[in-house]
């Protein structure tokens, strides 16, 4: 299995994406966007930051960097293509998923721990989450209110599109930390091969960091090959 | 010549940025503004020289792929009065 970290200008969480994929036992390497290749990855990731400072919208300006257009290739080909925070909101810029990310409503940037509620155990990037486990991640972001309309959410949640919802410590709702449309903190795109989450799985992977609960993502995606 | 566009939120989506705003206006006893909404003004600076027709297209395709999402804004597209710098 090998993977590759996109780094685009601004990217700052490709350092922690690369150890948590490395320390998940697979072989990684960075790619930087402006090259147009990405023959010989079985796996994408495109990880958070501010990638060209945020500027007009988050992620706009990346979704036209040359290696997009070999992402978008990757992902209608089946492969597994995982965006973080930043990289979600570059991955529904690119129309890789639906929806659009926007300002929190509390205008907060907002830094701490929270629980994720699986939706879909079925899928390549969640199939090692035990039954019933939420996960405890970190998110960091100040633009995360996720937003659909009402009949494509419908249709998200209809099939298996949502990957998961912010939560309590007890899985009950009510934990929304952004205003994110029905407490939605990530979704796949139709196919299952594509994930876009807010929260940041790969600062989730050693007890020393807090949690460990991000390796069921990189366990899912690791041994599906 | 310089051409406006405006590209605002929709108007069904939550503006945070322009109810804080317009709480900070309504504390300043400003009672007669009913509500704020902040979007983005972008100026384009166009050949003067570039077909109409294809000046227009490119305008209009820019603003559609680049400068406005459309799953989250709306824009407007006001052409300039010859201020060209």
């Amino acid at each position: 299995m090998k993977s590759a970290v996109i780094v685009f200008p601004g990217s700052n969480c490709d350092h922690d994406m690369f150890h948590a994929l490395q320390i998940m036992g697979s072989e990684v390497e960075y790619v930087w966007h402006k090259t147009h290749d990405l023959s010989g990855f079985d796996l994408v990731a495109l990880p958070g930051g501010f990638s060209y400072g945020d500027y007009l919208r988050c992620g706009a300006i990346a979704r036209f960097s040359p290696i997009m257009q070999a992402v978008t290739h990757f992902a209608k080909s089946g492969k597994p293509v995982l965006g973080v925070c930043n990289g979600f909101q570059i991955l529904v810029e690119a129309g890789l998923l639906p929806g659009a990310l926007l300002r929190n409503e509390n205008l907060r940037f907002v830094c701490k721990h929270v629980y994720l509620k699986p939706e879909n155990r079925q899928t390549r990037f969640t199939r090692a989450i035990p039954d019933g486990q939420l996960l405890r991640v970190p998110i960091a972001h100040g633009e995360g209110r996720y937003l659909v309309d009402g009949d494509t959410a419908a249709r998200l949640a209809d099939n298996g599109q949502i990957a998961f919802r912010y939560a309590n410590a007890d899985g009950t709702g009510s934990a929304n930390p952004n205003g994110s449309m029905d407490d939605i903190a990530g979704v796949f795109n139709a196919e299952g091969n594509v994930l876009g989450m807010m929260p940041h799985p790969e600062r989730a992977v050693e007890s020393l960091l807090g949690s460990e609960d991000g390796r069921y993502i990189f366990e899912s995606l690791l041994s599906s090959n | 010549m310089k051409v406006a566009v405006k590209v605002k939120l929709k108007p069904s989506i939550l503006d945070p940025q322009g109810k804080a705003v317009h709480q900070a206006l309504q504390q300043l006893g400003f009672d007669a503004i009913n509500g704020v909404r902040i979007g983005k003004f972008i100026e384009l600076e166009v050949a003067d020289s570039a077909d109409p027709a294809e000046r227009e297209r490119q305008i209009e395709e820019a603003t559609r792929k680049l400068l406005s999402n459309p799953v989250m804004e709306v824009f407007e597209i006001e052409a300039g009065e010859g201020e060209s710098s």
